[in-house]
């Protein structure tokens, strides 16, 4: 934070003291002596690195990193430096990864030593240390470790701690720039990471978003409304980034919201609408905003009001390139604020206002902040120009008096760059707006009078540009400039007033001679440009009046034919050729000169075109504004030019989000006919919708996930709160009463809720520890675990990839599995390979430092036995209740008579007890018999895998057919969709699984279970309180809500003592399909509330059960 | 984004690089270089330079360049804000900016530096997380690491960094709770030869001390919130409160910190404190007469103070021999400015200075006159007459202690003549 502004101008004023400092490099601590770097100094350092004192490695570290600061060379040091990683001390710690992020990639095999003490690190309970060994690790710039990279990413997106996640998301892009081929896996990643929750992860995931994949649309459909929402929450460079890529998101999606008539560079959108018949036309010009669009638009305007910069510019270039364009209005003022900030940011704002400023429809915005671009005598040079230029474009009728007496006061300052542009400035402002044109010019004519010759000799070359508009009515100021003739020494103006003579001799034929004459004298002192025009003068005046100018003429090409410059030499050779025929001998090469000299009048004395005075900044339009290009004007590497609109706005739905399919609506067991067409279905659960009304129900939404988020890994939730999205409502209710309202009732739930969860990271410290032994079984034990399932089940669908598994690149030849099956494994077989060899330093370096092995056994050891037992002896029951509530994702009516619903029957699916078996219900109400019902083709997102149901031969009218099919999620709730066809009809159905589904009952003991609960809290504990519905606050009833929900097994409760309290408690135990974590449900009833805890090793499934819970309980209020 | 980054000092000497990415040779920094002899002041060299592979994007700050290198399309302002953030939290750390100064903390510099941008993306610009991170030194804490053998590094992830306020760290104490407004504001203006005014704008900010314990909420109201044309807030400002009842609600971090800044300009009519007669004469040839007089105008009373007018002399001037009769003259014959160090103005006595220029009698270009630029200071006055009404602290038990500090001066105030 800066100080308070007033000390700020203070430190110009000692600039002159830094100066004289830049000397002495020897009074500076930390590089005195070691700067004089020769080789036993650096002998010195390397002792100190060596020795066992924290004290002298830290300042011999300090040392080396003065010196990389200096831009002084240390790679010499690179093996006493790295041996250091290991370091307990975490500033030392600190500096050697600085250090090998500077120097890995020049010593790439010594820079291997390290990586095992990152994924050791990795695994850290501490989340600051985990995240930043993904830093350095995916800072080392060392192609061999991309694998261990890419593992590293995958393993911490999904990590418990949002700023481990956050580090991942930023490790992203690093990866790319390293090794490209990973895209398709990194995309994988990205596009969980955008689904995040947190508001810290999605910045950084919307810039790795932009880095590796800005194409990929279909990333942010579905989560285009939530960034919209969250974007006032999240930090100020995220919010640049996101409003960037929004930009361009939005300019692929809807139709132009001013209907195509964007003027010139609309050209092709203008044609679009003007062809439709004459009453279509109304209705193209009123403008359309796609409800999504305004969605956007809205968020992003309170942002105008941000302290950065780059937010706001953001703003202001979405709103220029995507919004209608009546509701640029709100912009410019704070545009105009940015004015008065840095001079560097000065600079970049004006560039953008004058592109505005040089569009005749933004023009009449800015007018009212004329004042805003008065230049000031302290402003730098360029500042002046764009300001000037600024005013130039936005004089007009109204304005063109105060902008014209401000241009008189800029001719008399002494900023010369600045006299020259006013004069321009003027003579545009002449050629635009008729009404002055006379004005300008006599004061234009009156500066020939001025005593500075640039001044006069700018204002001739303008003068001449003005005449050429109408040269006859300004014969006298020809004659002004002829007389100027000898007196102005600016070639350029020299050379116009010659050329202007020369045009217009036949208006003052007795001048025009002696013009010639007085020019001719000084032949050989002018500069080039002068050369050129006297020869032109010349040859003009020839075709008009060769008596009285021939023998000057002569003179002039004789002095010319002799000139050093040859373009001078050419020219006169080839005038005099034109008008002077008889000089040269022609004839003899068969051309006629005669009959180019009699057409050398017309050649000449051509009228020729007036020119165009234009804004310089014109051709920047093509630039999206606030770009680096724009600036520049030039295309700078990277640029991409904003698509052009869509002629229509491509579907909304493609934005909708399936929340997973919630257990609401109450229906009758027995019921499979529809209720809800599918389109209805989805409107009901789209997630964010513009609708004021909805907008309570889904704060709350969020505002439970955000707790389920934050209470467990942050400390002071109690803001988070107050600044969420569920503000509006907080205010409404507050509104009226806060501002007498007395702090203390607030006061006490503040800390409250401040030791609590001070608590709870305490607690979730510990609970890292413990899952992270868990996990910290040797490599090589995980890969036997990993490989032996793939080996035996050859031709039975892939088992999902364990997350664990030291081998990432797995999946990329997907689309072509079935042939390259055997080469993929030797591949994989050989990565493992390489992987083993750097997990292999491991080895090597604690036998070889003693200090490695000293942290080894930290986590090393087999401590997993524990963890793994509880697993492997789990005995699964059969499901204790069926519901028979099913999904319908087709419906009858509107599909020709097919309709598709499904259920999840409980039953374990017969070929892999990873998968959830999901019965199909097929529905024909027409008449006709459909045949050959299967599956087409299918959609699966990342490691979801699934197996077909069997081909439905026939299906008669009226009937209904069940069929069978098994899909492992994965443990997740991704969606998934499958085609479905009968006969030659394909339809798409969408299946969003729901987490209860994805599990299966387990028996267990009260004892096993408090175990496992214990060993499961902190993070992996999630807890809720929620209102119970009158009729379900009974035991049974509870749990049959529960059992409705999830599918797992209630743990009898026989040795309860007689508390009253837990006699209302309820336990339930089941585990994951896919990854077989135990998930452990507790409900503990208190009259119409009840506390919902859901313990899960995988934090997410148990916030997911927790919230269909929740979800189902809710419905009945 | 930003890939690597350099600190020229004016002399031409590149004294500290940082990369981010791979290593871009610090030999870029001569195409900056070459930039800046095409422009004789350091202000004129333009904030992009675009080389054939890179693009140096830079900012001048306490007489030092600092340079951020892409190498890809990107927003140019995202770079400057960073690159200005960058110099503000060495200024919050070290009191000042200055070559010697980094110098002196290179390796928290570096740190710093290695804290603030990831991939040369921001990872933590907000001050309060990194001092949790990355403890500011001081003369104590060195001598107390010696002693102890502590570090000024952080072991834990500092608290902000995952709150949805990481402005504010957690546990602040103080035994006594203040909080403190200064309401400053800065009258740009251009005044014409005649005395007429061109343009008149007022840039207001409220920067404020914040010494509360705990998480307060504070509500600060203004008597009249009308009178803003536009403000920008710091991040911990609910936007949404200030929109429906013009009221700064916030939970504010801890210590220093602009509030919000504010602007007034187009639509109201700006007082101006002061007036300026002058009679300015530069002939052709050996000489020019100077007469300034100053007065005030409205100030509600106020004293004006601490006036100072800066009077740029035309280049061919060789002497200048002004005479005031309050206050002091001086005249740099370097940078050709004089400047006339008036003080208090007296309305009874009105201060004035005259006097004589000699110009060179080789040059014979004609001189413009100058452009005065005028500095004052009027106390316990806002130009635009905001005042703060009340603050209250909700979320807190305690009453803390409150004050509201006003001041104008001049902003870019000139006078044409």
């Amino acid at each position: 934070m800066s100080s308070t502004g007033l000390t700020t101008n203070g430190n110009i004023a000692t600039g002159a003291a830094s100066l004289a400092d830049s000397t002495d490099f020897a009074a500076d601590p930390a590089s005195s002596t070691f700067f004089a770097a020769d080789l036993k100094k650096y002998g010195d350092l390397k002792n100190m690195l060596e020795s066992n004192k924290d004290q002298l490695k830290l300042e011999a570290m300090k040392r080396i990193i003065g010196m990389i600061a200096k831009g002084k060379d240390a790679s010499e040091l690179f093996p006493s430096v790295v041996k250091n990683v290991v370091s307990k001390n975490i500033e030392i710690k600190k500096l050697v990864y600085a250090y090998l992020i500077r120097y890995a990639e020049e010593q790439q095999d010594l820079a291997l030593l390290s990586i095992s003490t990152f994924q050791r690190a990795l695994k850290d309970p501490n989340q600051l240390i985990r995240a930043n060994a993904l830093r350095v690790l995916s800072s080392i710039r060392v192609p061999v470790i991309v694998p261990i990279m890419m593992l590293a990413i995958r393993d911490c997106s999904s990590d418990m701690s949002p700023y481990v996640r956050k580090s991942a998301a930023l490790a992203i892009p690093k990866l790319y720039s390293l090794d490209d081929e990973q895209k398709e896996q990194l995309v994988e990643v990205i596009d969980k990471l955008l689904g995040d929750k947190t508001t810290l992860v999605i910045g950084s995931a919307v810039c790795a978003f932009d880095e590796v994949c800005p194409e990929r649309d279909d990333l942010i459909h579905k989560n285009y409304r939530r960034l919209c929402q969250i974007l006032m929450d999240i930090e100020e460079w995220g919010q640049v980034s996101i409003i960037n890529t929004l930009t361009r998101y939005a300019r692929t999606q809807f139709a132009d919201p001013n209907g195509g008539e964007e003027g010139e560079e609309k050209n092709g959108g203008e044609k679009f609408y003007e062809d439709d018949d004459e009453d279509v036309k109304p209705v193209s010009k009123k403008p359309i905003v796609d409800n999504d669009l305004r969605l956007l638009l809205r968020s992003v305007k309170p942002l105008l009001q941000s302290r950065n910069s780059a937010v706001v510019m953001a703003v202001i270039q979405l709103y220029v390139h995507v919004a209608p364009r009546t509701e640029m209005t709100a912009n410019i003022k704070p545009m105009i604020r940015l004015l008065r900030s840095h001079r560097e940011i000065q600079s970049v704002v004006l560039s953008n206002i004058a592109t505005l400023a040089a569009k005749p429809e933004q023009k009449a915005l800015l007018v009212p902040h004329l004042k805003a671009f008065f230049v000031r005598s302290s402003d730098p040079t360029h500042i002046k120009l764009q300001k000037l230029e600024i005013l130039t474009n936005l004089a007009s009728e109204g304005t063109i008096g105060i902008i014209l007496r401000e241009f008189q006061a800029y001719i008399s300052s002494s900023d010369r760059e600045l006299i020259a542009s006013t004069i321009q400035a003027i003579g545009r402002c002449a050629m635009t707006i008729s009404e002055v044109t006379e004005t300008c010019l006599n004061g234009l004519v009156n500066l020939l009078s001025n005593r500075d010759d640039n001044v006069v000799g700018e204002s001739v070359c303008v003068i001449r540009k003005l005449l050429q508009l109408n040269p006859t009515a300004h014969k006298d100021i020809i004659k002004h400039l002829a007389k100027l003739v000898e007196t102005v020494q600016v070639p350029m103006a020299k050379a116009s007033i010659l050329w202007l003579i020369g045009e217009y001799c036949e208006q003052v034929p007795t001048i025009a001679p002696d013009v010639l004459r007085l020019a001719v004298k000084t032949f050989p002192k002018e500069e080039n440009i002068v050369k050129l025009q006297i020869l032109n003068l010349a040859a003009k005046l020839l075709t008009v009046n060769p008596q009285q100018t021939s023998l000057l003429a002569v003179y002039a090409f004789n002095l010319a034919k002799y000139d050093v410059n040859y373009d001078i030499r050419d020219r006169s050779r080839f005038l005099k050729a034109l008008v002077m025929p008889g000089h040269i001998g022609s004839g003899d090469d068969g051309i006629d000169g005669s009959t180019f000299s009699s057409m050398a009048h017309q050649i000449l004395m051509a009228t020729k075109p007036a020119p165009v005075l234009e804004s310089r900044f014109k051709e920047r339009m093509e630039f999206q504004m606030g770009t680096l290009s724009h600036f520049l004007n030039i295309r700078t590497s990277g640029y991409q030019d904003l698509p052009d609109f869509p002629p229509e706005s491509l579907p909304s739905s493609v934005r909708d989000v399936a929340l997973p399919p919630e257990p609401e609506r109450k229906q009758s067991p027995t019921k499979t006919n529809r209720i809800l067409s599918p389109s209805k279905t989805k409107k009901a659960d789209k997630f964010y919708s513009d609708e004021e009304q909805s907008e309570e129900e889904e704060d709350e939404d969020e505002d439970t996930d955000e707790e389920d988020e934050e209470d467990s890994d942050e400390s002071n939730t109690d803001e988070s709160e107050e600044e969420g999205p569920d503000e509006e409502g907080d205010q409404k209710k507050q509104s009226g009463k806060v501002q007498k309202v007395n702090g203390k009732p607030k006061q006490g739930k503040d800390d409250e809720q401040d030791e609590s969860g001070e608590d709870e990271t305490s607690e979730s410290e510990e609970d890292d520890e413990t899952s992270d032994e868990e996990s910290s079984m040797s490599e090589d034990e995980k890969k036997k675990v990993d490989t032996k399932p793939k080996v035996s089940i050859a031709t039975a669908p892939k088992p999902a990839v364990d997350t664990n598994s030291p081998n990432p690149v797995k999946k990329v030849p997907e689309k072509t599995v079935p042939t390259q099956k055997v080469p993929e494994k030797q591949r994989e077989s050989s990565k493992v390979q390489a992987v083993d060899l750097l997990l292999d330093f491991d080895g090597d370096m604690s036998s070889s430092a003693p200090l490695m092995s000293a942290m080894q056994p930290l986590s090393h050891p087999a401590s997993s036995s524990s963890g793994k037992s509880q697993s492997t002896t789990t005995v699964t029951l059969p499901p204790v209740y069926v519901p028979t509530k099913s999904y319908e994702v087709l419906s009858a009516s509107s599909n020709g008579g097919f309709g598709v619903s499904y259920r999840y029957p409980r039953r374990p699916f017969m070929f892999s007890g990873k998968m959830v078996a999901i019965e199909f219900m097929f529905d024909n109400t027409s008449d006709q018999t459909f045949s050959n019902i299967r599956v087409v083709r299918k959609k699966l997102p990342g490691r979801v895998e699934a197996q077909d149901f069997h081909e439905i031969g026939t299906l008669e009218g009226g009937k209904v057919a069940h069929a069978t099919m098994g899909v492992d999620f994965a443990d997740t709730t991704q969606s998934i969709s499958i085609v479905v066809g009968h006969g030659d009809y394909e339809y798409e159905v969408t299946l969003k699984p729901r987490m209860g589904e994805l599990l299966r009952p387990i028996a267990m003991s009260r004892s096993e279970f408090d175990k496992n609960k214990s060993s499961l809290s902190g993070l992996n504990e999630n807890q809720s309180s929620v209102d119970v519905p009158v009729k379900l606050q009974t035991e049974a009833g509870l749990t049959n809500a529960v059992l409705e929900v999830a599918n797992v097994a209630p743990i009898a409760v026989k040795d309860e003592t007689a508390d009253v309290e837990s006699s209302k408690t309820l336990r339930f135990a089941g585990q994951t399909l896919s990854s077989g974590s135990p998930v452990m449900v507790t409900t503990v009833l208190r009259g119409s509330k009840a506390s919902v805890i859901v313990n899960c090793e995988k934090a997410m499934v148990g916030s997911l059960v927790l919230q269909e819970i929740k979800d189902f309980l809710a419905k009945f209020r | 984004m930003i890939h690597s980054f350099f600190i020229l000092n004016s002399s031409g000497d590149v004294f500290m690089e940082k990369h981010w990415k791979s290593v871009i040779h610090r030999s870029i920094c001569d195409y900056f270089f070459e930039a800046q002899k095409k422009h004789r002041n350091l202000e004129e060299i333009p904030p992009v330079i675009h080389t054939p592979h890179h693009y140096l994007i830079s900012v001048h700050r306490s007489n030092l360049f600092f340079i951020g290198v892409v190498t890809k399309e990107c927003p140019p302002l995202y770079v400057i804000e960073i690159l200005h953030r960058i110099v503000d939290i060495f200024e919050d750390y070290f009191g000042d900016s200055k070559e010697t100064t980094i110098k002196e903390h290179f390796v928290v510099v570096y740190q710093l530096l290695d804290e603030i941008l990831d991939n040369g993306y921001p990872l933590a610009t907000e001050s309060n997380i990194l001092k949790e991170l990355i403890r500011p030194p001081t003369f104590l804490r060195n001598l107390q690491n010696t002693v102890t053998g502590s570090s000024n590094v952080a072991s834990t992830l500092p608290t902000g960094q995952l709150s949805n306020v990481p402005w504010r760290r957690l546990g602040v104490k103080y035994t006594n709770n203040e909080a403190y407004f200064d309401v400053i504001e800065e009258v740009d203006a251009i005044i014409d030869k005649s005395g007429g005014v061109v343009s008149a704008e007022i840039q207001g900010y409220i920067d404020s001390v914040m010494k509360l314990s705990g998480v307060p909420d504070l509500q600060l109201s203004f008597m009249n919130a009308r009178i803003f044309d536009d403000v920008s807030f710091h991040p911990c400002v609910r936007f949404k409160r200030w929109e429906s009842d013009r009221l700064l609600s916030f939970i504010p971090p801890d210590g220093h910190f602009r509030l919000m800044s504010y602007h007034i300009g187009t639509s109201s009519l700006v007082p101006i404190p002061i007036f300026i007669r002058h009679n300015i004469h530069f002939k052709q040839g050996t000489s020019g007469k100077v007469d300034i007089t100053v007065g005030q105008k409205q100030t509600m009373g106020r004293p004006v103070e601490d006036v100072k007018i800066d009077i740029p002399l035309p280049k061919s001037c060789i002497n200048c021999s002004l005479t005031p009769n309050q206050g002091k003259f001086s005249y740099d014959s370097v940078t050709r400015i004089g400047v006339w160090d008036v003080g208090r103005i007296d309305p009874q006595k009105l201060p004035n200075i005259r006097g004589t220029v000699q110009f060179s009698s080789t040059s014979n270009s004609p001189e413009a006159n100058p452009v005065l630029g005028v500095h004052f200071k009027v106390e316990q006055v806002a130009m635009s007459g905001l005042r703060v009404n009340r603050l209250d602290v909700i979320g807190e038990k305690y009453k803390p202690f409150k004050g509201v500090k006003y001041q104008t001066k001049a902003g870019l105030f000139q006078v044409r003549t």
